[in-house]
């Protein structure tokens, strides 16, 4: 892998080279790094209930499970190695949260600068 | 006579003549330290040596903890027994410098308001003053709380004439006089429906209570005797942390403790700044919904933009719901900009000093009458319905930026933490006769997060104090008639799952007995919804429901039938053991209800939020959470895809390996292409079938509880909520007029 790699969270890093998404799992290219990286991500609605059981049987209103009228999982996954890159929690219809957009440019910048402060050092 | 010097002269006679000195917007509105006055510029220039700066400032905050100790082993109030206050030490010009390690720490960044406010009001007024011996109280959280079930008292330290600074304490003193005993009335309709509403009040001088304001205090209050206490040992605690100021003026001089005052909160805000900057810039977005008012279930959007430039962080909750004007669940801006706080002062660097400049470099903005900015009209006394979500949606962004930061100056990638206060309020006449309201400890017993490289841990601390305590269960029954007649223990899948999984919350199960009134309620929301969430992958844990078993007496049922007693939750609610009962669940917004003695009323404390993807957890933790009675075999299979032997948790890591090779395949299957995913899941507005607060997708629009209602965010409608209990009547009447038709 690339020195130029950073890594942006548990499953995604961006090249700084080639400004793209990777998959820190299986490297596979998400898309453009200026560009959400979910776009590159296969989506699935998930009734909540397959994850969080009903403790109490359907006869009560409320059974710790959320109420999927309420409330549906919204997963991301990896196309190429399937891993649940993230996930979020959302009303039905409710438009998804591009949750990361950050300034390339800036950490280019701050990379150079690193690289800088190392080459020095070394 | 001019035209100017007849604007100055009405300017004059307006400035005289204020009607009501209410809320200061310009006191309120404002987080940020007051720069360096010239007086602390001189004693900065002649006490300047860091060595002894920080001998001064590792004095006065040894003073902090000792004074915290001190009202924590006093106070009377179940919240000062258990850690829910701090004491501190303002500067001159109101600054929180330095605040107890322990204890609540939204009030490091809410505290300076009412000290403000007495610097600019009282101080030079002749009918109030300032002056040596005076002592001032306030719970009103329109001039800086969190809610008005706190009461701070503040003092004034003077060294030759000159104000050096103020120290005190504030606390969780519980009953105020409002609608509902115990302090945090969720059925409040008003701002005076929610008690005692203290504005910055000078209560006592020359170090003694005015008995008339006391007597009057305690008059207001169902609780005269604790309000008495409280006072007292705020007090005291705040004599003792002047005692140790004047010790370092007499040991340093005055010049040293100025100084130190000063440069605490301007070194604190430069390395605070230093260690922002090492982040990467950019934005990161978040959406938490909370369930309900606690009076009905609804959905309130919160929406945070989190923008990082330079050495800044702006928060913007602009296109969340409006404010709800008959509902105790909105905040003050500076009660949400206290709780945001948390996040930087206990979870990101909870190395730096406990002041209000960790927040400086911070912006917070806010629609005007939306639930995070109420205004004055509206009540407040649950301000931590919307301020908990608030808070996670910062504590589940952050992560976003700090996993990627040049420098790891924080402790760990986490992520959400429980956040709701899943606690039963009681009040009635306890065991000798007393009238009694106040709220139980188990508001501390959060479930922590998962991290990045561990699980998270079970009911260890709340959100809003990393050291506190749920108190003693026997220590709690020898005052009040409320008893756990089954130990507190652990429910099975109560967890966000993830690699790393969130720590669970304990079930309560209680009832009470010895007793001719006494009334339950509680006050959490995430019945439908969750509250918190995982990051990276990681789940949610779920939701989270009140379980009532009434017209059963569990004492009777423990002398004369024990074979039916159960020890948990989910087997006294899916078995229905006790014949006759009722059983039910509803969510956890209970207004005051009188139990009779041995009725069960039961609430499970929730879990934090998962990290990462359940795929990757060991399977060897899987089979000992199981083992541990932390998980079922659905979840171990459904979840987590672990092959194991049920009775030994032997793991079957061939099969498990195939098992999760068919999930990802799975995955993969099931998962569309994103741009195919939105066409076929985004509306253009809410469900019409689900309540909706805020905005959806344009965040200048906000919906107020239907798709055909809506108002611009730069205008907002406040909401009025119907009594629940029309709404039901009405539901049963057209239940009822439906059957007639029928008939």
């Amino acid at each position: 892998m690339s020195d130029k790699r950073i890594a942006i969270t548990e499953y995604l890093e961006i090249d700084l080279g080639t400004e793209r998404w990777h998959c820190r799992r299986c490297n596979h290219d998400i898309g453009p790094a200026r560009s959400p990286y979910k776009e590159g991500l296969l989506v699935h609605d998930r009734d909540p209930r397959e994850i969080h059981r009903p403790i109490l049987d359907d006869s009560y209103p409320y059974t710790y499970a959320p109420d999927p009228k309420w409330c549906r999982i919204i997963e991301f996954y990896c196309p190429d190695c399937g891993t649940l890159i993230e996930n979020e929690y959302l009303p039905p219809g409710h438009p998804l949260t591009n949750d990361i957009e950050l300034d390339i440019d800036k950490l280019k910048e701050r990379q150079a600068r690193i690289e800088g402060k190392a080459n020095a050092a070394g | 006579m001019g035209g100017d010097q007849e604007k100055s002269i009405i300017e004059k006679f307006l400035e005289e003549n204020v009607l009501f000195l209410g809320p200061d917007p310009e006191i309120m509105e404002d987080h940020r330290v007051v720069p360096t006055t010239p007086r602390e510029a001189e004693a900065l220039k002649s006490f300047a040596d860091p060595d002894q700066i920080n001998l001064v400032r590792h004095k006065l905050q040894t003073a902090c903890n000792e004074s915290f100790d001190m009202v924590e082993q006093m106070g009377a109030a179940p919240g000062a027994k258990w850690g829910d206050l701090i004491s501190g030490v303002w500067t001159a010009n109101g600054d929180l410098a330095l605040a107890s390690m322990g204890g609540v720490l939204i009030f490091s960044v809410l505290t300076q308001h009412p000290v403000k406010f007495i610097l600019k009001y009282w101080k030079d007024d002749p009918t109030v003053g300032l002056k040596d011996g005076d002592i001032f109280m306030h719970n009103d959280a329109r001039y800086g709380n969190i809610h008005n079930t706190d009461q701070s008292l503040l003092l004034p330290v003077f060294h030759n004439g000159e104000l050096i600074c103020f120290t005190g304490a504030i606390v969780h003193e519980g009953e105020n006089g409002a609608i509902e005993p115990g302090g945090m009335p969720s059925a409040a309709e008003s701002p005076f429906d929610e008690g005692l509403k203290m504005s910055p009040i000078k209560v006592g001088e020359n170090y003694e209570f005015k008995r008339d304001i006391m007597t009057f205090l305690q008059n207001s209050v169902r609780e005269p005797k604790l309000q008495l206490e409280g006072m007292k040992s705020k007090f005291f605690a705040a004599m003792r942390m002047k005692a140790r100021v004047e010790d370092a003026i007499a040991e340093y001089g005055v010049e040293a403790v100025i100084a130190t005052l000063r440069k605490t909160l301007t070194d604190t805000e430069i390395e605070v700044r230093r260690r922002l900057s090492t982040w990467p810039d950019g934005k990161v977005r978040t959406n938490v919904f909370a369930d309900g008012t606690l009076r009905e279930n609804c959905l309130i959007r919160i929406r945070l933009e989190l923008e990082k430039k330079n050495d800044e962080l702006i928060i913007d909750f602009r296109g969340s719901s409006p404010e709800f004007l008959n509902r105790p669940n909105n905040t003050v801006l500076a009660s949400l900009k206290g709780m945001l706080a948390q996040e930087f002062l206990s979870f990101v660097w909870p190395d730096l000093p406990r002041n209000q400049a960790v927040f400086a470099p911070m912006t917070v903005l806010t629609d005007k009458r939306s639930t995070l900015n109420c205004s004055p009209d509206a009540p407040n006394a649950q301000s931590m319905m919307t301020f908990f979500p608030g808070f996670t949606a910062i504590q589940i962004g952050v992560p976003k930026f700090i996993y990627s930061a040049s420098e790891k100056h924080c402790t760990d990638i986490i992520a959400g933490w429980y956040n709701m206060i899943v606690t039963f309020i009681y009040g009635g006449v306890n065991q000798y006769g007393e009238l009694v309201g106040n709220v139980c400890a188990d508001l501390n017993g959060m479930g922590g997060a998962a991290r990045s490289n561990r699980d998270g841990e079970h009911s260890i601390a709340p959100i809003f104090a990393p050291m506190a305590d749920i108190g003693e269960q026997e220590l709690i029954e020898e005052e009040v008639p409320l008893l756990k007649v089954v130990p507190h223990k652990l429910m099975r899948d109560a967890e966000g799952f993830g690699k790393f999984r969130g720590g669970h919350g304990y079930q309560q199960i209680a009832t009470m007995k010895d007793s001719s009134m006494w009334g339950f309620m509680c006050c959490s929301i995430g019945s439908k919804f969750p509250t918190t969430y995982g990051i990276f992958g990681g789940y949610a844990p779920g939701t989270l429901p009140l379980c009532k078993v009434k017209g059963v007496n569990v004492f009777e049922v423990m002398r004369d039938k024990r074979e039916l007693l159960r020890y948990s939750i989910e087997e006294i609610m899916n078995e229905r053991p006790f014949p006759g009962a009722t059983y039910s669940t509803h969510h956890m917004g209970l207004q005051l209800e009188f139990a009779k003695p041995g009725e069960l009323y039961m609430i499970t404390q929730g879990g934090g939020g998962g990290y990462g993807d359940v795929l990757e957890r060991d399977p060897t933790l899987v089979a000992k959470d199981l083992l541990d009675g932390l998980l079922s075999m659905r979840s171990v299979q459904n979840v987590y895809h672990v092959v194991l032997d049920e009775k030994t948790g032997a793991v079957d890591h061939e099969a498990t390996q195939k098992a999760r090779d068919a999930e990802r395949e799975m995955r993969k299957h099931r998962g569309k292409p994103y741009k195919e995913f939105v066409k076929s899941w985004e509306t253009p507005e809410p469900p019409r079938d689900v309540p909706f607060y805020g905005s959806w997708k344009d965040k200048s629009l906000l919906y107020r509880g239907s798709p055909d209602d809506t108002c611009p965010a730069d205008a907002i409608v406040p909401v009025m909520m119907p009594n629940p209990k029309d709404v039901r009547i009405a539901e049963l009447e057209a239940e009822l007029a439906a059957i007639k038709g029928r008939s």
